[in-house]
């Protein structure tokens, strides 16, 4: 069985905080899935699905369909960190596919900013975790375990620091054009290397925002879709992909992306060439880098030279990629990036993006994540979409 | 920038694990291999995380292997630079580089095992370039 346009996204929603400290998460997640439910024209007894991970407080997806009131046949919490929310896009519309629900409501939402997170925390998943007393003495963080990756890239393919900041570059240019954007500032691969080296080899404007605030997607049954007044997003292609260590044959030289990618791709029956637009998760510079290759928009090792010279904006270069301004400038709420990914996607689609950024003919995206650590055990998800 | 002691979190010692903190705390880096597929693996597993027999045993690692990748966290206090080594078993494992010059660190580096004492817990292996 494929999903291949058994389902469609009908309803989007980005919280337009970036600081709550005056809102409970679980607040959060249910002003998103109010906004999505608002954005699609649907009512909250509509939904029949609801999909959340980790960030949603209580027990699974229990305490948020029960503080939402929500009645419901199908539920799922698949939690593979900020990629989560593509593979609950992907499951959803399996579960619509195989008749279980008509209306999934996916949302995420956090307050990482307000309860003082960051990227150089060591990162303590718990003791009954296998890897962690053979890791947490180390002190693993986000930020190093990514720059292990970044460096080692450098070491094998020769990328340097400045194409890395062409990432960076290029999302700036996207933020200065969304008002909700943490970082507005335009900013050039000079300011990125003259940034503080946060762990080698990447600084401070390598690294994504720490951001409060939330997303929402309402995926529907192809009749519903086509009941409502919005454009015709569709889903046709998803791949998901853990990767992890290897029991020890570690090779940090790619991610999950070399396999979710080849089996969105085949489902969706195009390839990278044929992609209008793309959302690529990008809590660091490298992450963009490293998903790009592997999902084929160039060969492996080729990833800095593909950034470079401004490939990634607008209007400007070839991929047009993370018109809201992405991770890097305009959000990561709860540490998870995912549903941010599939929202641009979204905009872009039906063409609802900012008159600035807004791809000409926008009608095949593509959303990419990398959930969990890139340096260790990462999740990867792709999510392939066409506008009817 | 060089290298300063810093404090060490105490691994959680489990039954997996039990006789890996014990040789460190007697200065032996021990390693599984699998006597069904003759694989070495990291961190180490009661199962074979490649053919998943029950057949794993410990060896006593030579101590001396090579950089795979590192990345020195230089907004910690003090910094510490955080390490993939490869055995020279030929598998990888998370460490950190110490007792060097933090700025003459290279992937590909020989390094050896030392050990560092941990809070409250036992000694935990890191690497320092030979």
């Amino acid at each position: 069985m494929s999903i291949k346009g058994k389902a469609f996204i009908a309803g989007i929603f980005e919280h337009p905080t970036r600081k709550a400290p005056d809102k409970t998460v679980a607040q959060l997640h249910a002003e998103v899935a109010k906004g999505a439910l608002e954005d699609a024209g649907l009512s909250k007894d509509d939904v029949d699905g609801y999909f959340c991970a980790g960030d949603a407080p209580g027990l699974g997806p229990l305490s948020m369909v029960d503080y939402m009131g929500l009645r419901l046949r199908h539920v799922d919490s698949t939690d593979v960190g900020g990629s989560s929310y593509l593979i609950h896009v992907s499951h959803a519309a399996q579960a619509i596919a195989a008749g279980k629900c008509k209306v999934a409501l996916v949302t995420l939402a956090g307050r990482p900013r307000s309860e003082g997170s960051s990227g150089t925390q060591p990162r303590n998943y718990g003791a009954a975790a296998p890897d962690v007393p053979f890791e947490f003495p180390y002190s693993p963080a986000t930020v190093n375990m990514y720059g292990m990756v970044a460096m080692r890239h450098m070491y094998q393919y020769g990328t340097t620091a400045e194409q890395l900041a062409w990432i960076k570059v290029a999302a700036s240019h996207h933020a200065q054009h969304n008002p909700n954007a943490m970082l507005r500032e335009v900013v050039t691969v000079e300011d990125v290397i003259n940034s503080p080296m946060i762990s080698d080899p990447l600084h401070r404007l390598d690294c994504c925002v720490v951001s409060d605030g939330g997303g929402a997607v309402i995926v529907v049954a192809p009749e519903i879709a086509k009941s409502l007044r919005k454009p015709l997003v569709r889903i046709i292609g998803a791949g998901e992909s853990p990767k992890g260590q290897m029991g020890g044959k570690i090779d940090l030289t790619y991610s999950g992306a070399a396999v979710s990618g080849p089996i969105a791709f085949a489902e969706a029956c195009v390839i990278p060439a044929d992609i209008k637009y793309a959302s690529i998760y990008d809590s660091f510079t490298i992450t963009v880098l490293m998903q790009l290759e592997d999902l084929g928009f160039c060969k492996k090792g080729e990833g800095g030279r593909f950034v470079a010279d401004g490939n990634l904006i607008s209007g400007v270069g070839k991929l047009p990629f993370n018109t809201d301004g992405g991770g890097l400038s305009n959000n990561h709420p709860a540490n998870r990036g995912g549903i941010t990914k599939v929202i641009e996607a979204v905009r872009q689609l039906r063409g609802e993006a900012h008159p600035a950024v807004q791809v000409k003919n926008c009608d095949l995206a593509l959303a990419q994540g990398t959930g969990g650590s890139l340096g260790t055990r990462h999740g990867s998800a792709t999510l392939i979409m066409e506008r009817v | 920038m060089t290298y300063q002691d810093r404090t060490i979190t105490a691994p959680t010692v489990n039954p997996e694990g039990q006789a890996y903190w014990d040789a460190a705390n007697q200065g032996k880096l021990l390693v599984k291999r699998c006597s069904a597929c003759n694989e070495y693996h990291h961190y180490p597993r009661a199962l074979c995380p490649h053919c998943f027999s029950d057949k794993t045993e410990w060896r006593e690692a030579k101590g001396t292997g090579t950089i795979y990748s590192y990345s020195v966290m230089r907004r910690a206090a003090p910094p510490y630079a955080m390490a993939y080594v490869t055995l020279d078993e030929g598998v990888s494992m998370m460490t950190n580089l110490v007792d060097c010059d933090f700025d003459a660190l290279k992937i590909g580096q020989r390094v050896k095992v030392v050990f560092k004492p941990s809070e409250g817990g036992p000694a935990v292996p890191m690497f320092t370039p030979i």
